[in-house]
């Protein structure tokens, strides 16, 4: 026993005194090494003439950027360039989650489809887009849509005003003004509405029992706050035409091939990985509760919705959420093909300034914060369609 | 549903019940062609399929170049497949810029890893002789590779290249991250709050950030870290960015297997008087990692793949050794597609090769779990 000998040695052996040693080592060596660390970076970037700080962030940039939302020019401050950056990787990501949720759905099910043929090639497919590298897939479809589609200058004119050429598509734009800005709000606001409506509905349904006419209230709560916000910012409608030249298309809205390829890539790699979550969640639900649902006279269509679905659903959302945030992290990808993520712009802008500490300390905190959110979110669903034991 | 409209559901499903005297046609063509919307289903997937076929024939066989050089390609303005691109470059693809005349070093290299992969990957022969094999596997690769023993002459790391590049960015960082994840899971999972929270701080950082943005953590920042006059090579910088990230993934899963080990096994070995690291060595992490043996190689072909990423930081693994000599002036702008669709092969050849022995593991572990029930 410990306590019948105090002396030092003796001590050591006790497994409480050794509990605590261990956390003091531990943390002793964190602190030194981070101690260490830091001296010597700092030293060194002294010794090399390199700022240190965000002041930077201030400055003009001085480079353009392919793709940006927020009105953006070379004259614009850094920070505004990395801001830029942010909304292209959060708009790529969110257009490739919903692409490869789409997808993976329906080759998930087609998997378990009873026709061998429709099965066998959503197996073909699942298995050709896991196997191979994301990173040469996009390599592979960006080679793809600038050898498939003309140069600009020979771009094919597919509708009346729409372009198609390896320099990308482009379409007939809105010119955008705040007065826009607030008719999307109220869209937004419309939505929610829309589904709290509905969603009042159908509790009323279930609680009662009595089904009463839904759709003129939805469609109500959807419409009233966008024709509001019509008539209070009254935008006006001024279409921005693009114009063909001799050796480019000016005006318009550019969907361009990196985004292009950049989706495509994410969108059908990560619809993969869903297809066989999905397929995972389906066959989770007993075959038991499809016996059931065909007694009590649903068919199959309405047995996927209404019994299966929500059950596998249970079993489909914590996966899914590491493939939704996976998909997130691989749009940083972007830079391989030219798209201007945010990891594309800090590298431009690392390059400019030589403040490669700060650049990277940016981008890795606002992608974990993000990866933070994301997951909190979908826990948050989770939990809402866990079940919930009685 | 009014009550008639729900006997009408009842008596049709009634009716679909299936009729016994069916033919064997009926029966085999029943999956294709049993209902209005599976025939539809039937005749759209064999559109799909010829048109697949018939285009990839064109493409890869008879609209093919197969004799000539980049100007009988140029000629055909990309109308089938160049396979005198792939046959030109072929050393280059695999071994990238690796003098030529010593290109049997890594090609033995490769040849001698895949082999004790292979033998490793046969159950018969799991024992602790794997580990000194590997470690002599992995220092012959070594000298191969380097030289400068045996009348071997020195072959720097930048002119390293191709798949034995790729190959050894993702044992060796595996090997070194399946310590490192061991390690970890083994921290988060412990008792002691300030170790369980130092690990838990890194493996939520690591994976809470892109593999790009480690990579370029450790070609830019690495070299600040380190005391003056000491360089480190552009090479393990990579290497050391995926052992890193290969690390937190792999602390993930061994922890679910070290959760699913009962708690009564811990129990046992304390009564029995271990310690903690005897009884972590010799009785719960052997089960816990049994456990995890599926998912782990599920990570092993995901790192495979990751490694490309390295091309991003500017290291020629097999990926970037097929870019550059795409951008050979000769053939530039001729072959586009041959070169990623040979890389594309050659990753799925490999990354199917070790899901289906992931899938025949975890078969084999699932039998052996039964019988021991019984």
């Amino acid at each position: 026993m410990a306590t019948s000998d105090s002396s030092p040695v003796r001590l050591l052996y006790d497994v409480r005194v050794r509990a605590v040693l261990y956390q003091v080592v531990a943390v002793a060596l964190v602190v030194g090494i981070g101690f260490y660390l830091f001296g010597t970076v700092s030293r060194k970037l002294a010794d090399q003439n390199i700022a240190t700080g965000f002041d930077y962030l201030s400055r003009p940039a001085g480079f353009v950027i392919s793709q940006s939302f927020i009105s953006y020019d070379s004259g614009n401050t850094y920070g505004r360039a990395i801001l830029v950056g942010l909304l292209n990787t959060v708009w790529v990501s969110v257009f490739a989650v919903a692409l490869s949720t789409v997808l993976g759905l329906v080759v998930g099910i087609a998997r378990l489809s009873r026709n061998p043929l429709l099965s066998t090639l959503a197996l073909l497919y699942v298995e050709a887009l896991r196997n191979v590298p994301l990173l040469l897939y996009l390599f592979l479809w960006y080679a793809l849509i600038v050898a498939v589609f003309p140069p600009v200058r020979e771009a094919w004119q597919i509708l009346p005003d729409v372009f198609l050429s390896n320099g990308g598509l482009i379409v007939p734009s809105l010119r955008w003004s705040p007065a826009h800005t607030g008719v999307l709000v109220a869209a937004v606001f419309g939505i929610v509405l829309a589904c709290i409506v509905a969603s009042s509905f159908r509790r009323k349904r279930v609680a009662t029992g009595q089904s009463r006419m839904a759709w003129p209230y939805v469609l109500a709560a959807l419409a009233v706050p966008i024709l509001l916000a019509m008539l209070v910012f009254q935008p006006d409608l001024v279409v921005n035409w693009p114009e063909k030249g001799r050796f480019r298309i000016t005006g318009g809205l550019q969907v361009t091939p990196e985004f292009t390829a950049l989706l495509v890539g994410l969108g059908l790699s990560a619809s993969a990985g869903i297809a066989e979550i999905v397929r995972a969640g389906i066959l989770s639900v007993g075959r038991g509760q499809w016996e059931a649902a065909r007694a009590v006279g649903l068919h199959d269509r309405q047995t996927m919705r209404l019994v299966v679905l929500p059950q596998a659903l249970r079993v489909i959302i914590p996966p899914l959420t590491s493939s939704y945030l996976s998909t997130f992290k691989n749009s940083s990808l972007a830079i391989a093909i030219g798209y201007p993520d945010l990891v594309m712009v800090s590298n431009t802008t690392m390059n400019q300034t030589g403040q490669a500490i700060e650049g990277i300390a940016i981008f890795m905190l606002v992608y974990l914060g993000m990866s933070i959110t994301i997951s909190m979110l979908m826990n948050w669903y989770n939990a809402r369609v866990a079940l919930v034991e009685r | 549903m009014t009550d008639a409209a729900q006997l009408n559901t009842l008596a049709s499903v009634a009716d679909e019940r299936p009729t016994r005297n069916a033919s064997s046609w009926y029966t085999l063509l029943k999956p294709y062609i049993g209902s209005p919307f599976n025939a539809v289903v039937t005749f759209a997937c064999l559109w799909l399929i010829y048109r697949l076929v018939t285009g990839a024939w064109g493409w890869l066989v008879t609209r093919a170049i197969v004799e000539g050089g980049p100007q009988t390609c140029k000629a055909a303005a990309g109308a089938g497949a160049c396979w005198p691109f792939l046959a030109a470059k072929l050393r280059f693809l695999i071994f990238g810029f690796y003098p030529y005349d010593e290109h049997w070093r890594p090609a033995l290299a490769v040849l001698l890893f895949l082999g004790a992969m292979i033998y490793s990957m046969i159950p018969r022969f799991w024992s602790r002789r794997l580990l000194w094999l590997w470690l002599a596997v992995v220092v012959t690769c070594g000298v191969l590779m380097y030289g400068g023993l045996f009348g071997l002459t020195v072959v720097n790391t930048t002119n390293w290249g191709g798949l034995p590049l790729s190959f050894m960015l993702s044992s060796v960082g595996l090997a070194f991250g399946f310590v490192l994840g061991v390690l970890l899971a083994l921290a988060r999972s412990s008792k002691l709050p300030a170790i369980q929270v130092i690990a838990v701080v890194f493996i939520e950082m690591v994976r809470g950030v892109p593999l790009v943005s480690i990579l370029f953590m450790a070609s830019v920042m690495l070299p600040l870290f380190m005391p003056d006059g000491v360089t480190i090579d552009k090479l393990l910088r990579a290497q050391v960015a995926i052992i890193i990230f290969a690390g937190a993934y792999i602390a993930e899963t061994v922890r679910g297997g070290l959760q699913a080990v009962p708690k009564g096994q811990h129990e046992a070995a304390a009564s029995l008087g271990l310690g903690y690291w005897l009884s972590m060595r010799k009785i719960v992490l052997p089960q816990a990692l049994k456990i995890v043996i599926p998912p782990l190689v599920n990570i092993f072909i995901g790192f495979f793949q990751d490694t490309t990423l390295v091309t991003i930081i500017g290291l020629l693994d097999f990926l970037d050794t097929v870019r550059s000599a795409m951008r050979d002036p000769a053939w530039q702008g001729i072959a586009v597609l041959e070169g990623y669709i040979f890389a594309a092969l050659v990753y799925a050849v490999f990354s199917y090769g070790m899901g289906s022995y992931s899938r025949f593991i975890e078969r084999r572990l699932k039998t052996d779990h039964g019988h021991g029930r019984h």
